[in-house]
């Protein structure tokens, strides 16, 4: 579509454009109650691009392609909208309770929250390595800021630090491996790759290392082992608030892209339609070396997980490790395996989210975030006690969670590829849920059967028992009633790859 | 003198020696604006590969494009980065990314 054509389109990231700056110039203007102000403007915002996306969502109705071929429109980049939506708002309310966000800059920081939200919309549907890298970068820009957002911190400051040098090399190298595709190809847009792949078949080494390097840097933003390094350190020193916006939005987006990059470019269209298993095109081994680093992922992951005291840090592994699980889902190179991924990433949201907001609440009430807070909760809050196993036996996949069901999803998808490769993959990953279940059952046994520190109670306000019920419910609901969501995911996947030409 | 004119094959040497060397750099200086200069030698190899690759083997000016906003991102982190770096010189009055370390295992 030509661009005055797309313009119409692209409202949603418009409005997200516009809110940034209203937000900045509103915040200039008000003196009084500053990050309330900012919260409610940003929020609003972020809510009418939601709406906006869903209205033309149904309009469209199909695979549209803006901007001669820069993003598209699909089922799929409007799921994940809506993640990074739910993601933002749910990141907003924790930034407007939380202790740890400080009055006097918030307005900045809601201005990076809705700007980054706009990037986020727009990893979802790049379809041009162009677009691939402005967004990520936007991202990651927006990210570093936010990870130093406690200037006076020194733990923040670092967090920013490592997170700027590891991701600037990572998207450097990503960008050296776009430019080696680029060579092989002569193209930039990821239809007219595959396309120019299928054509004539290029020099399988220099293709290969292009995929590895191009790996590097969407791994990095989904911390894949061995890109992970920033993750604990970055996690550990952001505030709490910015490190489960890290843990749930970016995350999403990584894989979102990684989806998009290996299912259009690498795989031949006309195999999505018919019921049949995906053709490989180009012949690149990437769900091999998928595979491998899922396997590295989840085990590296889950294994340093055991030793953590502090739970920011703990929860930063676990997140590496689900990363893990997930990639399981894109090594298996079938529509089964992709739909799992969406719907892990749609479970991952709510619970991984909920355990974040009871970190943010004992924190704000006891200053502690390692594991010693916890010790003997369920005398001093009950509350969150009960909810916040609730979370961790979903994260680590015990029935009727919806953990559960998402990482039983994801390892059917593996195990219907078959095949010795595949199976080792997903005995790797059941010994890793077994492993997982260790250090989650940690926490639990802290909080029930030991005795607390302190024995005062611990105040829990109200926003914050609305806020935990209302991500405890569809982490139990979705156990119980997958349809609610897999419907979607499998709407979602259908047009994946199905835009050939016409832009 | 057939092995004096300038083609593809010696940008694409020109560029994976850069590659190297920025590698080399990111993972061996300690010095956080050290780390930077290598990133920048990494981006600018990924350059010479957009444009050489623009004019011997697409033809269009895709990769010519790509190559601008790879510039004008560039100057956009280094521009966050340094600010960055001056908050750890603040707090730390050090940019040795090994001695600024509060955060470990």
């Amino acid at each position: 579509m030509s661009v005055s054509q797309s313009v119409s389109w692209f409202f949603p990231e418009l409005l997200l454009a516009f809110g940034a700056l209203a937000v900045l110039v509103v915040d200039l203007l008000v003196t009084k109650h500053r990050k309330k102000i900012a919260v409610v403007i940003g929020g609003l915002f972020v809510l009418l691009a939601l709406l906006k996306s869903e209205s033309a969502a149904s309009e469209h109705s199909g695979v549209v392609a803006l901007f001669s071929g820069m993003v598209v429109l699909d089922p799929m980049a409007f799921f994940f909208k809506l993640i990074f939506g739910i993601a933002v708002l749910v990141t907003l309310f924790f930034v407007y309770r939380s202790a740890e966000s400080p009055e006097a800059n918030s307005g900045e920081f809601v201005t990076l929250l809705v700007a980054v939200t706009l990037g986020l919309f727009l990893m979802g549907a790049a379809s041009d390595m162009v677009m691939m890298y402005l967004s990520l970068e936007f991202v990651s820009l927006c990210s570093y800021v936010m990870a130093g957002w406690s200037r006076k911190d020194r733990r923040s400051t670092e967090a920013a630090l490592k997170y700027v040098i590891y991701g600037g090399v990572a998207s450097g190298v990503m960008v050296y491996g776009m430019s080696l595709l680029y060579g092989l190809t002569g193209k930039t847009n990821l239809f007219e790759i595959r396309d120019a792949l299928a054509a004539s078949a290029p020099s399988q080494l220099a293709l290969t290392l292009s995929v590895v390097l191009i790996i590097a840097g969407i791994g990095f933003k989904i911390a894949a082992v061995p890109f992970h390094m920033w993750c604990p350190d970055v996690y550990e020193g952001a505030p709490t608030p910015v490190t489960a916006f890290f843990s749930v939005g970016p995350k999403a987006a990584g894989f979102a892209m990684m989806i998009r990059f290996f299912y259009t470019t690498f795989v031949d269209a006309t195999s999505w339609g018919s019921g049949t298993e995906l053709v490989a095109v180009g012949g690149a081994p990437w769900p091999l070396l998928v595979g491998i680093i899922a396997a590295a992922t989840m085990t590296l992951g889950n294994f340093a997980a055991i030793t953590q005291n502090n739970l920011k840090r703990l929860l930063a592994y676990s997140s590496i490790a689900h990363a893990g699980y997930m990639l399981m889902g894109i090594a298996s190179m079938s529509r089964q395996g992709v739909e799992s991924v969406l719907f892990y990433l749609g479970v991952y949201l709510f619970m991984n989210l909920g355990a974040f907001l009871v970190v943010i609440a004992i924190r704000d009430h006891t200053e502690g975030e390692g594991i010693e807070a916890y010790r003997g909760l369920s005398q001093r809050q009950p509350f969150a006690a009960v909810l916040m196993t609730v979370f961790l036996l979903s994260l680590t996949g015990v029935p009727p969670f919806a953990g559960f069901i998402g990482k039983f999803y994801l390892f059917a998808a593996v195990l219907a590829k078959g095949g010795f490769y595949y199976y080792l993959l997903a005995i790797i990953g059941i010994l890793n849920s077994a492993v997982s279940l260790f250090y989650y059952a940690r926490i639990i046994r802290a909080m029930f059967l030991e005795e607390p520190v302190v024995r005062a109670p611990v105040g829990l306000p109200l926003p914050y028992r609305v806020a935990l019920v209302a991500l405890a419910v569809p982490t139990v609901v979705l156990g119980i009633f997958p349809p609610l969501l897999s419907d979607l995911t499998q709407v979602s996947v259908g047009a994946l790859g199905v835009v050939t030409t016409g832009f | 003198m057939e092995f004096l004119k300038v083609g593809l094959w010696q940008y694409v040497v020109v560029s994976g020696v850069l590659f190297s060397l920025g590698l080399v750099c990111v993972a061996t200086r300690k010095n956080a604006i050290a780390v930077l200069m290598g990133v920048e030698l990494i981006l600018n190899s990924a350059n010479i590969n957009f444009i050489a690759f623009s004019h011997y083997v697409s033809g269009a000016v895709g990769g010519q494009v790509f190559t601008v906003f790879v510039i004008i991102l560039a100057a956009a982190e280094a521009a966050i980065a340094l600010a960055i770096v001056l908050a750890i010189f603040n707090r730390f009055r050090t940019i040795e990314g090994d001695v600024a370390t509060t955060l470990k295992e």
